[in-house]
């Protein structure tokens, strides 16, 4: 049995963050699961992966984060509960069917999860996802831990089938990715997935005269909402004291831990809010209208800072508020109990020494990089190769923006998932370097597609270099459209990629194993003189991502190579200075440099064997 | 004060590949074992390309998952550079367990960094902190048998110095939770003989 599937326990369950939501959504009766993987949220639809067939529950990993919004809205629609997660980028391109089903509702529960990433661990920006529900009318809970994620979900599911509105539920990576124990409950009889479509499309298709009249409701259901927030214990006050604090989610412990620190128990009161959209504010007001001085702690934007002026504005109350408004809490990254101690101190006059940060020396650092054995990086050095660093390289979202880094240095320009190929299009109208945009299979299926049907049929010149290495790397191995390796053997791919770019009405395609270095190279050069007459040229560089096709296959590495020691690399060493596979280090005796390759790290792809003549195979 | 009632916010760190993870899970596991109330945080993602890996354990009245730079009461470093880098998390009353098992960063072993000698590495922490202790995890995991559980030593080299709230029979028994039968004897030695050396020192 998975062990989230497990029956009520007495002892607490020590869970992640996304670990909590999947077992809340469980305890809910959730019966559709759909998701594209981001990082800090994709382990919520992983566990949803591995635990559904034996729940009765439908998953699937969709392709990309509108799609698994569109099916989990059918589903909710069908009266099936229904779950979609995804990271706060992920509602971007979610957005446009966020805004609108937000007027037509579901009949079943739906909790949309966005995972924030404050401070972008992994992510290429820090948006505040808050203001996504303001926008759309969505109400919103945001949790603090793995238990509050778990009692949060469970609310949202009410709350979303009470109201036929989905309901969002804002997590941070620190709530994502913090483990702590919670206390579950039990899980209703498996109910299956089964759902019915009754008509009504004069409610449920948005002409616009039917958004005219959902647009009301909409206005309407947000005044009720707001009553409800009112009223939630997810709201709460905590302490007494003159001195106001308004927080919500991670920030409200690093608030009690500055509090508590500080010995400001009995001076500071705390509204702790957990229902952030309709905000509650009568009982905001009521808040501020206790205190003398009222600090809000949040993270990112000044989303409850601001409804806390337009309360006091509204109520003639003159007590101060501050925040990032007065620059008190940064607004940049993520917040710590020093950073809040400082504010609280600031603020209310309270002496506060923050501790001495001794600095770190000057360290090697260790950037993360390309894995021993990454096609890519064949990929990037056969380009290199051939189009040096004339070309401009546009990139795309995946473990392949690393070559980013030297030696390779086979990264330009990138905004977003499936920029790349669009980007490259406009970069080819306006100037004269060649431009090579690339993009991993995943990413491809994902946002790539409009972007190289764009560049056929306004004839822009690119060359899209498609980085097949079988799976969605970066996030964890989640499978796509494309996948052909699985636990169970090969299989054909659903999507063939080739076949998806002809369709694109791409005419130059050629798919190309990157691990054969000369013969890329060959097919990259050919295509660099075709370009200029085809417009649009794709290769798909295929090879598997080494560490998915170990897991999948079981298969052991059976070679390695070697260098001759017998020759010196005193000379050369283009295999560190043009490759850079982690697996090579140096040595020096008698102060000749060799270059070595470390066994344990190999994978055997020969890649610089093809480079350097020195380097052989070894069977092991 | 009895230890339930204080805080205590201990910093972990290594490199990818090194069980950080685990080992943060099993310090979780045996304070819930010991009933104190705890919160751990973990960095996932592009941090586990073989770089750095980071996560914290807080426990005790402490509810902040995250520590903030000066606020670590123990920092447990799975290596030693790691455990420099950790610096500015540390205070003067921090206690820093650290491996010595060096891992070389690739620019190092390419030639274009040098790593700095032990000895010049463990004076850097030496002054600024309480206590550095050195585990040579590696060298005692090997000679029980149990290559693979270094990470496990020095969870008991940190439960044998008596500062967490959880005994060792807490610690042993979030073992048999996490870690599967058939690899949990190798891995209660390798606690056991962490455990004991900590406690040589506590």
């Amino acid at each position: 049995m998975h062990e989230l599937l497990i029956e009520q326990t007495q002892r607490p369950q020590l869970l992640l963050g996304n670990e909590a939501i999947v077992r809340g959504a469980l305890e809910s009766g959730v019966g559709f699961v759909a998701a594209y993987p981001g990082t800090p949220s994709s382990e919520i639809v992983d566990r949803f992966a591995q635990l559904g067939g034996e729940a009765g529950i439908y998953v699937e990993y969709s392709v990309n984060e509108k799609v698994s919004m569109e099916v989990s809205a059918a589903a909710a629609i069908c009266g099936v509960r229904s779950l979609c997660a995804m990271k706060h980028v992920g509602l971007n391109v979610a957005a446009d069917a966020f805004m609108t089903l937000s007027y037509v509702g579901v009949k079943a529960g739906m909790v949309i999860v966005v995972a924030d990433d404050p401070f972008l661990h992994s992510s290429q920006n820090e948006q505040d996802t808050r203001y996504y529900a303001k926008l759309s009318g969505i109400p919103m809970l945001e949790p603090a831990t793995p238990q509050e994620a778990y009692r949060m979900v469970i609310e949202a599911f009410r709350i979303s089938e009470k109201f036929r509105t989905p309901c969002l539920l804002r997590t941070t990576t620190r709530v994502n990715h913090c483990r702590g124990p919670v206390e579950i409950g039990t899980i209703p009889p498996a109910r299956g997935f089964s759902g019915e479509f009754k008509k009504d499309p004069f409610n449920l298709v948005t002409l616009p005269a039917v958004g005219r009249k959902l647009r009301l409701a909409l206005l309407d259901r947000t005044q009720r909402l707001r009553e409800e927030s009112e009223g939630s214990p997810l709201n709460f006050v905590s302490g007494t004291g003159d001195l106001g604090i308004i927080t919500s989610g991670v920030s409200h412990l690093h608030v009690l831990d500055a509090v508590r620190s500080m010995g400001l128990e009995d001076k500071v009161k705390i509204l702790k809010l957990g229902f952030t959209h309709p905000q509650p504010k009568a009982l905001i007001t009521e808040f501020l209208a206790g205190v003398a001085k009222a600090l809000v702690v949040e993270e990112v934007e000044p989303f409850i800072e601001e409804a806390a002026k337009v309360c006091a504005q509204e109520s003639k109350l003159s007590v101060e508020i501050a925040g990032k408004g007065k620059g008190l809490v940064p607004q940049a990254f993520e917040l710590d109990s020093v950073k809040v101690k400082k504010a609280i101190g600031n603020f209310f006059g309270i002496a506060y020494e923050p501790p001495n940060v001794i600095d770190a020396p000057d360290l090697p650092q260790r950037p993360p990089n390309l894995c021993p054995g990454c096609p890519h990086r064949a990929t990037y050095y056969a380009v290199k190769k051939v189009f040096g660093e004339e070309a401009i390289y546009p990139t795309d979202i995946g473990c392949y923006t690393l070559g980013i880094l030297p030696p390779l240095n086979a990264a330009d320009f990138l905004i977003c998932m499936g920029s790349g190929v669009s980007t490259a299009g406009g970069f080819s109208k306006v100037q004269d370097r060649p431009v090579v945009p690339f993009i991993g299979d995943s990413t491809f299926f994902h946002a790539g597609v409009p972007g190289l049907i764009n560049a056929v049929s306004n004839g822009h010149k690119i060359l899209l270099v498609i980085l097949d290495n079988g799976t969605t790397a970066m996030t964890g191995h989640q499978p796509h459209p494309g996948v052909e390796l699985t636990e169970k053997g090969r299989i054909e791919p659903k999507v063939s990629l080739e076949r998806l770019v002809r369709g694109c009405g791409v005419t130059l395609v050629e798919t190309i194993n990157p691990l054969q270095v000369k013969k890329s190279q060959q097919v990259i050069r050919d295509f660099k003189n075709k370009i200029n007459e085809a417009g649009v040229g794709v290769i798909i560089s295929k090879s598997p991502c080494p560490l998915f096709e170990n897991r999948m296959t079981k298969k052991k590495k059976k070679i390695v190579f070697r260098t001759d020691e017998s020759k010196s690399c005193a000379e050369c060493k283009k295999c560190i200075t043009e490759l850079g596979c982690p697996a090579f280090f140096v040595e020096s005796s008698d102060g000749v440099e060799h270059v070595f390759i470390d066994e344990s790290l190999c994978m055997g792809c020969s890649v610089c064997s093809q480079i350097c003549d020195s380097i052989s195979p070894k069977r092991i | 004060m009895k230890k339930e009632n204080e805080a205590f916010r201990i910093f972990f760190t290594g490199v990818g590949g090194q069980g950080t993870l685990l080992a943060t899970r099993l310090v979780g596991e045996a304070a819930l074992e010991a009933g104190v109330p705890v919160l751990m945080s973990e960095i996932h993602g592009m941090a586990q390309r073989g770089g750095v890996v980071e996560s914290s354990v807080v426990m005790g009245r402490a509810v902040s998952p995250t520590i903030a730079d000066g606020e670590a009461d123990i920092v447990v470093a799975f290596e030693p550079l790691e455990a420099v880098r950790a610096l500015p998390k540390c205070n003067p009353k921090t206690v820093v367990i650290t491996s010595i098992s060096p891992i070389l960063p690739f620019a190092v072993t390419v030639g274009q960094r040098v790593y700095p000698d032990l000895e010049a590495l463990y004076g850097m922490i030496e002054p600024k902190v309480a206590s550095l202790i050195r585990v040579d995890a590696e060298g005692l995991a090997k000679s029980l048998g149990a290559e693979r559980s270094s990470n496990v030593v020095m969870i008991g080299v940190l439960a044998g110095l008596g500062i967490l709230p959880a005994s060792k029979s807490c610690f042993e028994q979030a073992l048999r939770i996490i870690i599967p039968e058939r690899l949990l004897e190798p891995n209660l030695r390798a606690l056991g003989a962490g455990y004991e050396f900590g406690s040589e020192r506590s």
